[in-house]
C-alpha cells in the first residue's frame, strides 16, 4: 500500500485542459434543447460500438480514458448497455455482419440520443469502402450527429467530437458545454 | 531442407526468413502434415486462391513451420471439384481456417469433422464465394437478392428489439443481441442461424454475450454454458468484423496494399507492414538498406512495448486495481507521444513500405528514445514490484485461465500466450531475419499457462524490448541510405513474410498475376491459432473471470475476421 501511495504522489496530476467544441465536425444541426444539453454536459453516458473497425480507433478511445485526457473528470463515462447511454460512439466501417447489431443498439438507446462516428472509416468508409462485406460509413446505417476524422483520430479529436455533440451548435454557443477545469 | 518427402520438391523462397515452397498433389498433403507434426512442427496458416484463369484450378496453400524454417505447400485442386483431405485431425488449429477457406472460396475439406460456416454470416449466400474471381460478376446478376442495401428502411421494428434485447446487469458481461440460438428475429437472423453446440443437463443454462460487448472491445459472440458460476463450455462465434479485406487487396496497387495491410489489425500495424514488405521484397528479390532494417526493428519493438504497457494496465484494471491502469497508461501515452513526435504517427502506421521505411531519424531522436527507455525501465520495475506484492491481484491472476503446456502443444497455441505455456517459439530467435540476427533476442517463456504467466511474459518481453531498442540505437547508421522503393512486382510471383509481432507470428502471403498486380494477398494473424485455446482456458473458471482471461490473451477480432 505504501508503494502504491508513494507512486501516486510521485506521478502527480497529468490531466490536461480539454479541447473546445468544433462546429466543423457537426454533420447535422443540433436537435436537442438547451436544457437537455446542459444535463448531458454534467454527466454524459457513452456506449461504444465497434461496428467493424481495425481496432486502431479503439486504441485511441481507450487512451481518452487515460490520465492525460481524463474523460471521466469531465463527467463523461463509458457504460455497459445502450439502455444507460445518451451517446453512441461508433467506429466503422460498418461491416454487413454488424449492421443489424448496430441498428439494434441504436434502437435500444433511449431518446434523446446522439451519435458520434469515429475515424476515417466511420466518416466515409475509409480504406475499406463499400463492398459485399462493408456498408461503408456509419451514417449509411444510423443517423450521425458528429464525425471525427483521422486514422485513427487523436484522443484530443475524439474528446472534441464528443464535446461538440453536446454543445448547442450555432444557436447558443457561448452558454453551453461543460466548463473546462 | 526442412521436409523430406519423395513427392515434394522444395525451392527456397526468401532470404529474410528461411522459407521454402513446393507443389504437391492433394493425396500427399495428409502424410506430409503428419510428418511435420511428428517432427514437432506446427501449422502457421492455411488459405486458398483462385487460379482458374492461369491453370484451370484452385490452389490450397498450407504453411508449416519446424525448427529449420517455413514450408509453404501449394496444393492444386480440380476446378470442378475443389476438395482436399482434412488436416484438422493433425493440426486442430486448421479447422477454422478450413471452414474460412470454404466460405471464401468453396474449397472443401473432405472428412472434416466441422463444416459449419465460419466467416460467412448473412451478407452473402452459401454457394457464393467472395474470393472467386467471378464473384462480382455473379453478384451483379442477382444483386437484389444477394445483397440487401444497407440504407433505406429499417428491417427491425422497435417492439422486436424490446423482445430481443434484455439487459444483463453484471457489468462485466455484455448485452445479448441474439436470442437463445433460435435465430427467430428476422430475415437476416434466419439466414444467419448458427448451430451452437448445446450442453444439456439439470441446472445448465446459457449466457449469450455479444456481438456488441460491454466495454471498448471489438465485436464477437460468446456462448457460455454454465452451471451456477462455473463455465462448462464456451463457444466463440466470430466473423462480425469481416469487411472484405482480402477481396479489397485484389483491386489495389502494391502501395495501396501496404496501407491496407497496416489496418488488418490496428494494434499490430508495424508487424503487418513489415511482413507485407518482406513478402513483396522476396518476390522482387531486393534487400532493403541496412538502415531501413534497423529502423523496422526499432518500430516493431516500440509496438511491442506500447501494447504490453496497455495490456498490463488493463490486467490490473480487470482485477479492480485501477491504479495499474492509470499508471501503465500514463507510460503508454508517453511512448505514443514520442512516436508522434519522432515518426509522425502515434501507432506508427504507414511507416514501413515495400523497399524501405518512411521515417527520419537523427541524433536528437536517439536521445529521446534513450531517455524514454531509461524512464520505462525504472517505472515498470517499480510497478512490477507493486503487482507482484499485491495479494488481491495475485489471487486473481494465479491459477486463472490455465492452458497446460501439453494442451498448448496439442492445439498449436502460439506467440505470447504460447510462450506463457512453454511453447518456445519466437521468430526473432529461431528464424532471426536481419537485424535480429545481430541482436541475440532472449526469449521469455514460462510454464504455468495462467493469467499470471501471461503477465510475467509481458513484463519480461517489455524489458527485453527496451534492451533491444538501446542495442538498435547503438547500431543505427544515421546517414540516409538511398532506399530502393518498390514500384511494381514481377509477374506470377509468390512470396511470404513472417514477423514476430507483439501477439505472435504475423504472416503475409502475396501472389501476383501475369501483369505483376496483386491477385491474392493473405494476411494471417496469430489469433487464428489462439482463439480456440481461449475456449479451453475458460473451462471450470467462474464467469466473472472471463474478461480477465480474455484480456490476458488479448486476441484480435479484426485480424481473424478479415
Amino acid at each position: 500500500m505504501y508503494q502504491i501511495l508513494k507512486q501516486i504522489i510521485k506521478t502527480g496530476i497529468k490531466t490536461e485542459t480539454p479541447p473546445q467544441a468544433d462546429e466543423s465536425m457537426r454533420l447535422i444541426e443540433q436537435r436537442l434543447q438547451q436544457e437537455i444539453l446542459q444535463a448531458f454536459g454534467g454527466a454524459l453516458a457513452i456506449r461504444m460500438v465497434d461496428a467493424g473497425s481495425c481496432n486502431g480507433c479503439e486504441l485511441e478511445i481507450h487512451a481518452v480514458n487515460n490520465a492525460y485526457y481524463n474523460i471521466e473528470g469531465l463527467g463523461i463515462k463509458f457504460v455497459a448497455s445502450p439502455r444507460h447511454a445518451d451517446l453512441l460512439l461508433v467506429t466503422g466501417p460498418v461491416s454487413r455482419h454488424m449492421e443489424i447489431a448496430l441498428k439494434r443498439t441504436y434502437d435500444a438507446t433511449p431518446e434523446p440520443k446522439l451519435v458520434v462516428a469515429i475515424g476515417d472509416c466511420g466518416c466515409d468508409g475509409g480504406i475499406f469502402g463499400e463492398s459485399y462485406a462493408s456498408c461503408g460509413k456509419v451514417s449509411n446505417v444510423i443517423p450521425v450527429d458528429v464525425v471525427v476524422s483521422g486514422c485513427p483520430p487523436t484522443p484530443t479529436a475524439i474528446l472534441q467530437g464528443i464535446l461538440t455533440a453536446i454543445s448547442a451548435g450555432h444557436a447558443a454557443q457561448k452558454t453551453t458545454g461543460p466548463k473546462p477545469k | 531442407m526442412p521436409i523430406k518427402h519423395p513427392n515434394l520438391k522444395l525451392t527456397r523462397m526468401t532470404d529474410a526468413v528461411p522459407a521454402w515452397s513446393g507443389n504437391i498433389a492433394p493425396d500427399d498433403l495428409y502424410a506430409i502434415c503428419q510428418q511435420v507434426r511428428e517432427g514437432g512442427g506446427r501449422l502457421v496458416a492455411l488459405w486458398g486462391s483462385d487460379a482458374r484463369q492461369q491453370s484451370n484450378a484452385f490452389m490450397l496453400h498450407v504453411t508449416l513451420i519446424n525448427e529449420s524454417g517455413l514450408v509453404c505447400l501449394n496444393v492444386k485442386l480440380a476446378a470442378e471439384q475443389p476438395v482436399y483431405p482434412d488436416i484438422s485431425r493433425i493440426f486442430p488449429a486448421a479447422s477454422r481456417m478450413q471452414r474460412a477457406a470454404y466460405d471464401m472460396l468453396g474449397l472443401y475439406a473432405q472428412e472434416g469433422h466441422d463444416h459449419r460456416k465460419w466467416l460467412r454470416h448473412a451478407s452473402w449466400h452459401s454457394g457464393s464465394f467472395p474470393l472467386r474471381k467471378d464473384f462480382e460478376q455473379l453478384n451483379q446478376d442477382e444483386k437484389s437478392q444477394s445483397l440487401p442495401p444497407c440504407r433505406g428502411k429499417d428491417r427491425m421494428g422497435v417492439e422486436e428489439v424490446d423482445q430481443l434485447v434484455s439487459d444483463v446487469s453484471t457489468p462485466s458481461l455484455a448485452l445479448p443481441l441474439q436470442g437463445g440460438g433460435d435465430g427467430s428475429a428476422g430475415l437476416n437472423d434466419e439466414q444467419d442461424a448458427y448451430p451452437f453446440v448445446q450442453v444439456e443437463g439439470q441446472g445448465v443454462h446459457e449466457i449469450p454475450v455479444g456481438p456488441v460487448h460491454a466495454g471498448i472491445i471489438e465485436p464477437g459472440h460468446f456462448r457460455f454454458s454454465i452451471i451456477g458460476e462455473r463455465v462448462l463450455r464456451l463457444e466463440e462465434r466470430l466473423g462480425y468484423v469481416h469487411k472484405g479485406i482480402e477481396k479489397r487487396f485484389e483491386s489495389m496497387s502494391l502501395q495501396q496494399g501496404a496501407k491496407l495491410v497496416g489496418r488488418v489489425s490496428g494494434d499490430s500495424t508495424v508487424a503487418y507492414a513489415w511482413a507485407y514488405a518482406m513478402a513483396a521484397e522476396s518476390i522482387a528479390a531486393v534487400t532493403p538498406p541496412k538502415r531501413a532494417l534497423w529502423l523496422r526493428a526499432l518500430l516493431l519493438e516500440r509496438e511491442r512495448v506500447m501494447n504490453h504497457l496497455g495490456d498490463l494496465g488493463y490486467l490490473g484494471n480487470d482485477v479492480a486495481l485501477a491504479f495499474g491502469f492509470a499508471q501503465f497508461w500514463i507510460l503508454k501515452e508517453q511512448v505514443l507521444r514520442n512516436n508522434a513526435k519522432l515518426f509522425g504517427h502515434r501507432y506508427l502506421m504507414d511507416k514501413i513500405v515495400p523497399g524501405g521505411v518512411k521515417v527520419d531519424f537523427n541524433a536528437e531522436s536517439k536521445r529521446i528514445i534513450e531517455e524514454e527507455c531509461a524512464m520505462l525501465q525504472r517505472e515498470v520495475n517499480t510497478l512490477r514490484g507493486i503487482y507482484e506484492e499485491h495479494s488481491g491481484l495475485q489471487d486473481r491472476f494465479i491459477a486463472t485461465g490455465i492452458v497446460t503446456p501439453k494442451l498448448a502443444d496439442q492445439l498449436g497455441l502460439c506467440g505470447l500466450a504460447g510462450r506463457a505455456s512453454a511453447q518456445a517459439w519466437d521468430a526473432r530467435v529461431q528464424f532471426a531475419c536481419a537485424p535480429y540476427d545481430k541482436l541475440d533476442v532472449k526469449m521469455a517463456t514460462y510454464r504455468n499457462g495462467d493469467v499470471a504467466a501471461r503477465a510475467i511474459v509481458r513484463f519480461d518481453e517489455l524489458f527485453e524490448s527496451l534492451r533491444l531498442q538501446r542495442e538498435i540505437l547503438a547500431n543505427l547508421i544515421y546517414e540516409n541510405e538511398t532506399a530502393t522503393p518498390l514500384e511494381k512486382l514481377p509477374a506470377n510471383g509468390f512470396g511470404i513474410g513472417m514477423v514476430e509481432g507483439w501477439r505472435g507470428e504475423v504472416m503475409v502471403a502475396i501472389h501476383t498475376d501475369a501483369e505483376g498486380n496483386l491477385t491474392r494477398v493473405h494476411p494471417h494473424d496469430p489469433s487464428w491459432q489462439n482463439w480456440p485455446l481461449l475456449e479451453h482456458a475458460v473451462i471450470d473458471n467462474i464467469v466473472p473471470d472471463f474478461p480477465l482471461i480474455n484480456k490476458s490473451f488479448n486476441l484480435s477480432y479484426s485480424g481473424q475476421d478479415l
